[in-house]
């Protein structure tokens, strides 16, 4: 069944959803959407690294995330710049960082445009096993933090006094967040992962009840939209991760129109 | 209750950011079964003591002192649930732990928020959210109840029943009960102790039993008078911008003295204490926002 190219991307693709879901709605929760860029932009230096070392790409594109992820906690503590523009001086200036070291290597001949949007077509079994590897890693590791990061997520002072040690939590959830960039990147590029990050979780919000059923829904709906995106991008032959992105900005929009009755109905009650 | 084991102890503690202590020389014990009471003005550091005591910050000098394998219970002064987050009251309830359902039941109808069990705590107004938040910190059943400003936003007769609940919930509990008054001048009547903090303790003790005064009662009626107590505390020294201070009779030196009773809440405008303690309340205190 393998065999079979574009059940390969399918497979691959509705992998890399199922654990961008939930680790997405952490990433819309604390409005940390710009630090999720910040990491996939430094994955072009992981993949410049990894020519230059040259080592495996998925490991290099972690080390440098994870790398990443750890200075800004430093960086926060110390506090001399706000969030953003910490954020904002991490990116891009990894980002430029892997462009300029790539091209220093001038006997490497790789496709930019692959790494920047994904290719997901091109997807082997050996990546098919990374994703679903690294990704049970990811959901049994969140699956055990769940509580604590939840709670941290509320309100981090709350979950430190109580005993929910929140650093720890939050520590954690930086490395399961460098580990899917670094097994998303093939699927969608760099450029457009946060995406599958937020959107989905963002068409869940409408409809969950609670925070452990937006995370289901959101896995749910990465999936729909990979599915979707990828039957569209063999319709019209456009290029498949920027069209899992189109289909997961139409499912939300679609949300939008279905829930109008629901926020309508929440405005009238938080009016009286 | 003297020879019972402290929940926490403050000695001396301190905390210091950018060159500027907020609070200092803190000397501070909560034992079970004793309410303890912070007052004092914005900015005066409650709330950094109450989180010093709870070990969300480490002192920079003195030391903090807990029981091994205290179980807390917290309200914090502001917690900002954010809109993208579907959190039930329900939910909210177990945040830091599961909480059985008799408890919980038990909890939500003490605090008179049954009816918003499946309410999403963002559309809740302060006075239902600050009910939630006790309501989540009791069912707990902790050692160590601290409570920053618990009223806040709640109407006066519910703050007489929450005052009233808070105390039984201490005999029930045995529970020591760490609180930070929204008040200047009034506190909980079951409070065993009242600490007022200026950057540093100006004077502790019991509330004094002006509750029971004719005055009084005509103002707030007969029934507030089992809740609710006026702490009264004359000032007799006033802290210059210059860090040195100036006593009653006009002398002025580098420090003030343990002798010295409490003094005027601001150092450079100096106010009638009524007058700040309106604007305590409205300006919902930016008090301890350190860390």
């Amino acid at each position: 069944m393998l065999d079979d190219f574009f059940v390969r991307a399918l497979v691959a693709g509705v992998g890399v959803a199922v654990v961008a879901g939930p680790l997405g709605c952490f990433i819309v929760w604390r409005r940390l959407a710009y630090f999720g860029d910040t990491l996939s932009h430094a994955a072009l230096l992981g993949v410049a690294m990894a020519f230059l070392l040259e080592m495996n790409i998925t490991l290099a594109v972690f080390i440098v995330s994870a790398v990443v992820s750890v200075t800004l906690l430093l960086l926060q503590r110390r506090a001399t710049l706000s969030s953003d523009s910490l954020l904002g001086l991490l990116a891009h200036s990894s980002l430029a960082l892997g462009l300029v070291v790539l091209a220093f290597m001038t006997w490497v001949r790789i496709d930019l445009m692959g790494f920047l949007f994904g290719d997901i077509l091109a997807v082997s079994k050996p990546d098919i096993a990374v994703i679903y590897g690294g990704g049970a890693l990811i959901l049994l590791v969140l699956a055990l933090i769940w509580n604590r990061l939840f709670a941290a997520t509320v309100n981090r002072e709350l979950a430190e006094a109580e005993g929910m040690n929140p650093d720890g939590a939050n520590l954690v959830f930086m490395l399961l967040m460098a580990t899917v960039i670094a097994i998303a990147m093939k699927i969608v590029g760099v450029l457009l992962i946060t995406a599958m990050l937020i959107i989905p979780a963002a068409t869940a919000r409408r409809f969950a009840q609670g925070p452990e059923q937006m995370a289901v829904l959101a896995a749910v709906i990465g999936a729909l939209s990979v599915t979707g995106g990828l039957y569209g991008s063999l319709q019209w032959d456009t290029p498949s991760g920027p069209t899992i992105v189109v289909a997961a900005l139409a499912l939300f929009l679609l949300s939008l129109s279905g829930a109008a009755a629901r926020i309508a109905r929440f405005t009238t009650k938080q009016g009286e | 209750m003297k020879e019972l084991t402290p929940l926490v102890s403050l000695s001396s503690a301190g905390i210091e950011r950018a060159g500027r202590w907020l609070v200092r020389n803190v000397d501070l014990t909560v034992r079970p079964g004793e309410i303890v009471t912070l007052i004092g003005p914005n900015g005066s550091g409650k709330s950094t003591t109450a989180k010093m005591a709870l070990g969300v910050l480490r002192p920079d000098e003195g030391a903090v002192e807990r029981k091994s394998k205290l179980r807390v219970g917290y309200v914090p002064q502001k917690v900002a649930v954010d809109w993208t987050l579907p959190l039930t009251v329900e939910r909210f309830m177990h945040l830091t732990g599961r909480i059985p359902v008799a408890e919980l039941d038990n909890a939500l109808a003490r605090t008179n928020i049954s009816h918003l069990r499946q309410a999403e705590v963002r559309v809740l107004s302060g006075g239902e959210f600050q009910r939630a938040m006790l309501a989540r910190a009791i069912a707990r059943k902790p050692d160590l109840l601290v409570l920053d400003e618990p009223v806040q936003g709640v109407d006066y007769s519910g703050e007489i029943a929450l005052y009233e609940l808070i105390g039984s919930i201490r005999q029930e509990l045995g529970c020591g009960i760490l609180m930070i008054s929204h008040d200047l001048h009034v506190v909980m009547a079951a409070t065993d102790q009242v600490v007022c903090l200026n950057g540093h303790v100006c004077c502790q003790g019991a509330p004094t039993t002006v509750a029971a005064s004719p005055e009084y009662q005509r103002l707030f009626g007969t029934h507030s008078a089992s809740a609710i107590a006026v702490y009264e505390h004359h000032h007799d020294h006033t802290h210059l911008p210059d860090g040195r201070v100036r006593h009653a009779d006009g002398s002025i030196t580098e420090h003030c003295h343990h002798e010295d009773g409490h003094h005027d809440h601001d150092s450079d405008h100096q106010k009638d204490p009524e007058v700040m303690a309106g604007e305590e309340k409205t300006e919902k205190g930016q008090a301890g926002h350190a860390g």
